[in-house]
C-alpha cells in the first residue's frame, strides 16, 4: 500500500472509472484523482498497524461469536407465499413490455 | 403540555415541543383528533419548509386515511396502538409503497417502490401518521445533506447552517415540529451528528436489531435504521415498535426485544460510566468538551462512578471506514444502471452507452467518488492492501469496545468535534468532510448501539449532543444513561 498511496494516475482512474461502469467528463477525471489521492493517503496511515495475526472481520456477528448455525436458526421456513406483485414491479422499469426489461441491442446485425 | 382542540384553535399548541407521549396520549383521550394532527402538521410544513427543506415528498392521502382510521378505533374504543396517531416522518432511503422514493439521487427519479419497508409498516401497524418522505444525502453518502440531489435542507435552530447528514432532514423536521418523530438510517454517523446538529434525541440501535427489508443499501455491513424524537422517552416508545426479527431480512437479530420506555425511566445509580480519553484529544471544540464534562457530573450526582477507559485504534476507525463503506457502496450502487427502476440516460445508443450515461447523469459527484474509490480498493492487486487490511483493523477497532464494556456499562463521549458548520464550509474537501465523522464511525464499525442526547448549546446558540455507546443489544442500558442526561435538563428543550 505504500508504495501506492498518492500514486493514482489519471489513468488509472480512468481504469476504475472503466470497471465501475461510470463516465467521467474531462473536467471530473483530474478532481477525482486529486481526491482519492488525499483519501488514499490518509487510509495510508492503516500501515502502522501490524495486523498479521488479526483475523478479518466481515461481520458484526463474528464479534459476537455468532456461527453459521445461528444464522441458520434465523432463516424463514421454506415456503411458497405471494411475492410482490409482477407487474407493479415491471411497470417501474424505464421501458418494459411488461414481461421483460427491455435495452438497446446488444448484438448488432 | 396537554393537548386539545381548543389549544389547537388558538394556536397554543406548539407543535416544536409536542412529544409522542403527549401527542398519542390527546388522540387515545379524545382530546384531538389523528386527522387534525396532521392537518396541523401539514400547515405548519407549509409554513416552515419552503425555507428548511426537509420533505422531498408530502404522503397526504395516505395519511388522512390513517389518521381515520386510528379516530375510528379511538371513537369505537378499540384497543389503539403505541404510535395512535402520531405523526412521523421517513427518511427518503426507506421504500413507502407508490411514493415516490429517491434516496436523494436523480438516479431513482420516477421511482415508486412496490413495496413497504418493514419498517415503515411496523410504524403504521402501530398507528403513526406517514406523513410523507425526508430529504437526505444522495444515498446517505455525507455529513451535512448539501450532497442531496433536489438541495440542501437547512437547520432550523441556524438557517445558514447545516443539519448534519446523512439524515438531515429527519433530524430537521423534528427540531422544526414538521413531525414528532422520524426515521432515519445510520452508516457511520447519519442518525447521531444530525440529532447532535439539530438538538434532537436519535438513536443508532445495535447491527441487527432493527429490520433493513425496504431500505435502499450503501454499505450493508454496516446500515442501521433508528429514530429521531424529541425526548429519550419516545425516541424509546419508536425503536420498542422497530425492533425484532422480520423474516425479509435474515440479518435481522433474533435476539429478545426490551421494554425499552420502561428501561429508560430506571435509575442510573450503580452504573459504570466509560469515558474513553481518545475522545477528548486535539480538534474537540472547547465548549463541547465542556458540556460533556458537565453532563458526566451529572450522572456522578445521579449515582454513577465514572471511569477513564482506552479505546487505542480510535484514530484509525475513519480510515478503516472509508474502505469497508466505499467497497460494499461500489458492489451496492452497481444495481443502479437504467434497466429496472428510475431514470435511463436519452443517450443510450448501446448497451454500454446506455449504463454509463445513466450512471454518468444519475450519481452526483460524491456518490460517484465513493464508487471509484471502492471500487479501487477491490480491485485487483489492491484488495489484500486495502480492504482485507481495513477488514483487520475493524477486528481491533471491535475488539478495543468489547474490552472496555467488560469494565463499564456504558460510554459517555462526544458525538462531533465541533457544532454545525456553515452550508459550503467543507464541500470542496472531501476528507476534511469525512473527519466529521471521527467519533461516530468506529461504533458504526463494532456494531455496537448508540444515541445523541442534547447536552445545552453553544454560547452562539448551536446545539450540542452527548454520545451515550452501549453494548451489543444492551439498548436498555443505554436508554437509561441517555434519559439520565436528559433529565439534567442541559438539553435545549427541558
Amino acid at each position: 500500500m505504500s508504495e501506492a498511496a498518492g500514486a493514482v494516475t489519471l489513468e488509472e482512474v480512468r481504469h476504475v472509472a472503466d470497471l465501475a461502469n461510470l463516465e467521467l467528463t474531462a473536467e471530473e477525471l483530474p478532481r477525482m484523482a486529486k481526491d482519492l489521492n488525499a483519501i488514499l493517503r490518509h487510509i495510508a496511515q492503516l500501515n502502522e498497524l501490524d495486523t498479521s495475526a488479526v483475523e478479518p472481520m466481515a461481520q458484526v456477528g463474528e464479534a459476537l461469536g455468532y456461527t453459521a448455525a445461528d444464522a441458520g436458526e434465523t432463516l424463514r421456513s421454506d415456503v411458497v407465499k405471494a411475492s410482490v406483485d409482477r407487474a407493479a414491479v415491471m411497470m417501474e422499469a424505464p421501458e418494459s413490455d411488461g414481461r421483460f426489461f427491455k435495452v438497446p441491442k446488444v448484438i448488432e446485425r | 403540555m396537554r393537548l386539545d382542540e381548543s389549544m389547537v384553535e388558538t394556536g397554543k399548541m406548539s407543535l416544536e415541543n409536542l412529544t409522542l407521549a403527549e401527542a398519542r396520549a390527546g388522540v387515545v383521550e379524545g382530546r384531538v383528533s389523528a386527522v387534525r394532527l396532521a392537518e396541523e402538521h401539514y400547515e405548519r410544513i407549509a409554513v416552515v419548509d419552503p425555507e428548511i427543506h426537509s420533505y422531498l415528498a408530502l404522503t397526504r392521502d395516505r395519511a388522512m386515511a390513517q389518521a381515520e382510521r386510528v379516530d375510528a378505533a379511538a371513537k369505537a374504543g378499540d384497543p389503539l396502538g403505541p404510535l395512535a396517531g402520531v405523526p412521523v416522518g421517513i427518511k427518503d432511503v426507506l421504500t413507502v409503497r407508490g411514493v415516490a422514493t429517491t434516496a436523494g439521487s436523480k438516479i431513482l427519479e420516477g421511482y415508486h417502490p412496490p413495496y413497504d419497508a418493514t419498517v415503515v409498516a411496523r410504524l403504521e401497524a402501530a398507528g403513526a401518521v406517514v406523513l410523507g418522505k425526508l430529504n437526505c444525502d444522495e444515498f446517505a453518502m455525507g455529513s451535512s445533506n448539501e450532497n442531496s440531489a433536489y438541495g440542501p435542507v437547512k437547520n432550523p435552530r441556524a438557517l445558514e447552517r447545516v443539519p448534519g447528514g446523512s439524515s438531515g432532514g429527519s433530524a430537521a423536521a423534528v427540531a422544526a415540529g414538521m413531525c414528532v418523530a422520524s426515521l432515519g438510517t445510520d452508516t457511520g454517523g447519519s442518525i447521531r451528528q444530525p440529532a447532535a446538529f439539530c438538538g434532537v434525541v436519535g438513536v443508532l440501535p445495535t447491527y441487527g436489531r432493527v429490520s433493513r427489508y425496504g431500505l435502499i443499501a450503501f454499505a450493508s455491513s454496516l446500515d442501521r435504521v433508528g429514530p429521531f424524537a424529541r425526548s429519550v422517552e419516545d425516541a424509546a416508545v419508536m425503536l420498542e415498535v422497530l425492533a425484532g426479527p422480520d423474516e425479509m431480512d435474515a440479518t435481522c437479530s433474533h435476539e429478545a426485544v426490551g421494554g425499552y420506555a420502561a428501561e429508560a425511566k430506571k435509575d442510573v445509580a450503580g452504573l459504570r460510566i466509560g469515558v474513553p480519553e481518545e475522545y477528548f484529544g486535539e480538534g474537540l471544540d472547547p465548549e463541547i468538551r465542556a458540556a460533556i464534562e458537565r453532563a458526566l457530573d451529572g450522572l456522578r450526582a445521579a449515582g454513577c462512578s465514572i471511569h477513564k477507559v482506552s479505546l487505542p485504534h480510535t484514530r484509525y476507525a475513519v480510515p478503516t471506514y472509508y474502505v469497508i463503506a466505499t467497497a460494499e457502496a461500489s458492489s451496492n450502487l452497481s444495481r443502479f444502471d437504467g434497466v429496472r427502476f428510475g431514470m435511463r440516460s436519452n443517450d443510450a445508443g448501446t448497451l454500454s452507452a446506455m449504463f454509463r450515461n445513466t450512471r454518468d447523469e444519475g450519481f452526483g459527484a460524491e456518490v460517484k467518488r465513493r464508487i471509484l474509490l471502492g471500487t479501487y480498493v477491490l480491485s485487483a492487486g489492491y484488495y489484500d492492501a486495502y480492504y482485507r487490511k481495513a477488514q483487520q483493523v475493524r477486528a481491533l477497532l471491535t475488539r478495543d469496545f468489547v474490552e472496555a464494556f467488560a469494565k463499564v456499562d456504558a460510554i459517555v463521549a462526544p458525538v462531533t468535534p465541533t457544532p454545525a458548520f456553515k452550508l459550503g464550509e467543507k464541500t470542496d474537501d472531501p476528507l476534511q468532510m469525512y473527519l466529521e465523522d471521527i467519533y461516530s464511525v468506529a461504533a458504526s464499525l463494532a456494531g455496537i448501539c448508540g444515541m445523541s442526547v442534547p447536552c445545552g448549546e453553544t454560547k452562539a446558540g448551536l446545539p450540542i449532543g452527548v454520545q451515550v455507546l452501549g453494548k451489543h443489544f444492551d439498548e436498555a442500558t443505554m436508554l437509561r444513561v441517555g434519559a439520565a442526561v436528559e433529565k439534567q435538563g442541559l438539553g435545549n428543550r427541558a
